[in-house]
């Protein structure tokens, strides 16, 4: 959010070399070029400096967050699972387990349009362009009914937006509160009269079993990387991939692009593990619900069949409607060109 | 006659059967036995070859000690790319925190950033905006400190009451490392900064882009920009091949993987120091910039997974004490819940802004105990209980949770975390 003019960077290293400030410089490291800074100084702040140009319509940004949020964030910015919830809580804050979302707790929009732009999606962090990055803030703005469905945000509007929780924050103040209080000589004899257990931990029962990670974790890491299908359906495989003619690069390096969609939760390549769901290598020509030691859902395990071109087409597609009771939180792909250039880019990791 | 050591228990719950019922027959020291066959047989490492070097040119811990590593909680979060595990300081002594089971936490995954593609650039109000390789950090005169470095979020799950049962769940989001590194305030320096600058911004160069504001005061202060750790290079998960060190301050703060700080007049009031790290009241009020870790101290043996199973006689109980304000200066323990306490023996004068190893050398008489811990700093402060905590702050709390730890040991030797009137 530098307010430095960059033209002028080049002449104060000239001058600044002549009359060194304070300390004598070590004259290490080089002078940084305007458009090295512009490259990476992009954070924002709350007066709205740092922002670049550009605007985005509520309506546009339902649709980019449906493709680039939803999967984890819900198509109503409600939070799946364990994913943030951005919208929703009003008002709860001073309830036992407050709700904390973009709308009842950050105290400021640039928060949400720098996190956005830098660090999103996750997976595919910095691919949203300016344009983007304002629609989907106008989107989250409206999940939470701060603007209207017909509201577009800008730099121009940006700092009249006004936030909820704006006057909900104040500075450490533990200095005056707590610390004056537990100074001094503590107490050493006779400091209460009993003691009982108010609370055990074993009652809750929600401490990890040790026996779940290391050594044999890691040793099963190798068998959960191999998808379980019989050699001989391996070797078909292998036998009708020769038989292929060569994947389109260019498709499958667009379909590479896609994949950002999906890596959040998948992912493929030699380390490829499971994580929210399955490794994917070889999913072109694999049985369904295939994968060791992922925890598919009921409706996914009892599908059967093979992830053919065409199923893997339907079923990213619409995942929900393909198949009912599926855990996969992704909206689908709605372009049909997204889905063959996918297809083909998890082609060609399936002889990986 | 060897002993076949398994280097992975079947259990945690097993090994503390096994175990505690071979400390229950146990002969006292002066008492006849038989002879130990480990002493008058000849056993096989007395006899033939270990090792040759060169076996392990990078050595690990020996497999008998495979169960010395750091764990998550898998509920805590949705994925372990944005996750935090836990040190096992249960089973460690000492202050240093060996690298390999330091815990990490990662906004988006550990990212391998090699040093020839390393940079750091200094911009905003400074007078030469500068990108320095990393060969050029190591060409300023630099220092070495041992700090502890402490998530904000130790002992957040334990606000609301005893919840994980051992040590290194409750408080293993801590680790204590010697740096090497430039004084941030040299790089600064180097740069030319406006005095009117009140703060700097701090960014990462991993997908997350974590960033953080740091009053002037504190970058000019005691903040490192290191490249070593415990005498050898970072590793990936801490950030190699630079990271920040922010003494005393929370551990988001010490950015990993460091690519840019800039001088600025405001706070960026990025998404970690709002939306996340902030405190929230009873009244639904939040505090923001609560960047020191307050004095706090958590015994590690005995605790639930490291239990007493030796039986009665002679214990050595100890733990960890820390503090963001400074040296810490006197530990205490209590072995009946906080009713009566003794002074423990610190194994070193306390540093600045690091762990110190305490000691009360007692003898169990087999009853059970309800151990607790009471760290004192430089400044007078005493670690709070959780109560007197929730009086100032409510229930809705999370981080910056520095209250009395009680570990309940019971007549067996085993230990539950409870709370406790």
């Amino acid at each position: 959010m530098s307010k430095f003019p960059s033209t002028l960077c080049a002449t104060l290293t000239g001058l600044a070399l002549a009359f060194p400030a304070l300390a004598d410089p070590y004259g290490l490291g080089r002078a940084a070029a305007p458009d090295e800074i512009a490259a990476w100084d992009l954070d924002v702040a709350p007066d709205g400096t740092g922002l670049p140009e550009g605007q985005g319509s509520v309506a546009d940004g339902e649709v980019l967050f449906s493709d680039n949020c939803a999967a984890c964030h819900g198509e109503f910015a409600e939070g799946i699972g364990n994913w943030p919830k951005l919208a929703g809580g009003d008002g709860t804050l001073a309830n036992q387990d407050p709700v904390k979302t973009v709308g009842s707790f950050w105290p400021y929009l640039s928060t949400a349009w720098d996190y956005v732009h830098r660090s999103m999606p996750f997976g595919n962090a910095q691919s949203l362009s300016a344009d983007e990055v304002y629609a989907i803030t106008a989107y989250i703005l409206y999940s939470n009914f701060l603007v209207e469905d017909d509201f577009v945000l800008s730099r121009a509007n940006f700092t009249e937006v006004e936030m909820p929780n704006a006057d909900g924050f104040f500075p450490d103040d533990r200095a005056e509160t707590e610390y004056a209080r537990w100074r001094g000589e503590p107490c050493m004899t006779a400091c209460k009269d009993s003691v009982k257990i108010t609370m055990k931990a074993t009652v809750l029962d929600v401490t990890p079993d040790e026996t779940a990670t290391g050594a044999e974790a890691t040793a099963a890491t190798p068998d959960a990387a191999t998808p379980d299908v019989d050699p001989t359906q391996e070797g078909a495989t292998e036998d009708s991939g020769t038989q292929q003619t060569a994947l389109d690069p260019a498709l499958v390096a667009a379909g590479e692009k896609v994949f950002g969609k999906c890596r959040a939760c998948h992912q493929v390549g030699e380390d490829a593990k499971n994580r929210v769901g399955p490794q994917l290598n070889g999913i072109v020509g694999r049985p369904v619900a295939a994968v060791d030691g992922f925890n598919y859902s009921a409706a996914m395990a009892d599908a059967g069949g093979v992830w053919d071109a065409d199923h893997l087409a339907q079923f990213l597609k619409n995942p929900k409607a393909t198949i009912k009771g599926t855990k996969m939180a992704f909206a689908g792909l709605k372009k049909e060109d997204d889905l063959r250039a996918v297809i083909t880019y998890l082609e060609s990791v399936s002889d990986q | 006659m060897t002993s076949d050591i398994k280097p992975e228990r079947a259990s945690r719950r097993a090994f503390l059967k096994a175990s505690l019922a071979a400390g229950g027959t146990l002969a006292g020291a002066g008492m006849a036995r038989a002879a130990d066959p480990l002493i008058t047989e000849v056993q096989p490492w007395a006899q033939g070859f270990g090792d040759p070097v060169d076996a392990t040119p990078y050595g690990l811990p020996i497999r008998f000690e495979a169960d010395v590593i750091r764990r998550n909680v898998p509920w805590l979060t949705a994925d372990t790319i944005s996750s935090i595990n836990f040190t096992p300081i249960h089973a460690l002594d000492g202050t240093i925190t060996p690298q390999g089971c330091a815990f990490e936490r990662h906004h988006s995954g550990a990212i391998e950033l090699a040093k020839p593609d390393y940079r750091l650039m200094i911009n905003g109000m400074v007078d030469r905006p500068l990108v320095f390789s990393y060969e050029d950090l190591e060409r300023f005169p630099r220092e070495n400190h041992v700090y502890f470095l402490e998530c904000a979020a130790n002992t957040g799950m334990e606000w609301a009451g005893a919840q994980l049962n051992g040590a290194q769940f409750t408080h293993g989001m801590i680790h204590n490392m010697e740096y090497t590194g430039v004084p941030l305030r040299t790089l600064i320096e180097e740069a030319g900064y406006d005095t009117s600058a009140r703060w700097i911004y701090v960014e990462g160069a991993d997908a997350s882009g974590n960033g953080r504001s740091i009053p002037m005061d504190k970058a000019l202060d005691d903040v490192l920009v290191a490249f070593k750790a415990n005498g050898e290079a970072l590793r990936k998960e801490h950030g190699y091949p630079v990271r920040l060190v922010v003494p005393g301050w929370e551990g988001n703060m010490w950015v990993k993987w460091l690519r840019r700080i800039e001088v600025t007049d405001q706070p960026v009031e990025s998404r970690e120091e709002t939306s996340k790290y902030t405190d929230v009241m009873a009244d639904g009020s939040a505090r923001k910039f609560t960047f020191v870790m307050d004095a706090k101290s958590v015994v590690t043996s005995p605790s639930p997974q490291a239990p007493i199973t030796h039986g009665t006689g002679p214990l050595v109980i100890t733990g960890l004490a820390w503090s963001g304000h400074g040296r810490i200066t006197r530990v205490d323990v209590s072995t009946d819940g906080g009713m009566t306490w003794q002074t423990a023996r610190l194994a070193q004068e306390g540093q600045d802004k690091a762990m110190t190893r305490f000691y009360l050398d007692t003898v169990w008489n087999g009853e059970e105990m309800f151990v607790q811990s009471r760290a004192m700093d430089e400044t007078g402060y005493v670690q709070p209980t959780k109560t007197q905590l929730r009086e100032v702050r409510g229930l809705n709390s999370v981080y910056h949770n520095n209250c009395i730890q009680t570990w309940w040991i019971k007549p067996t030797g085993e230990a539950e975390n409870v709370e406790v009137s």
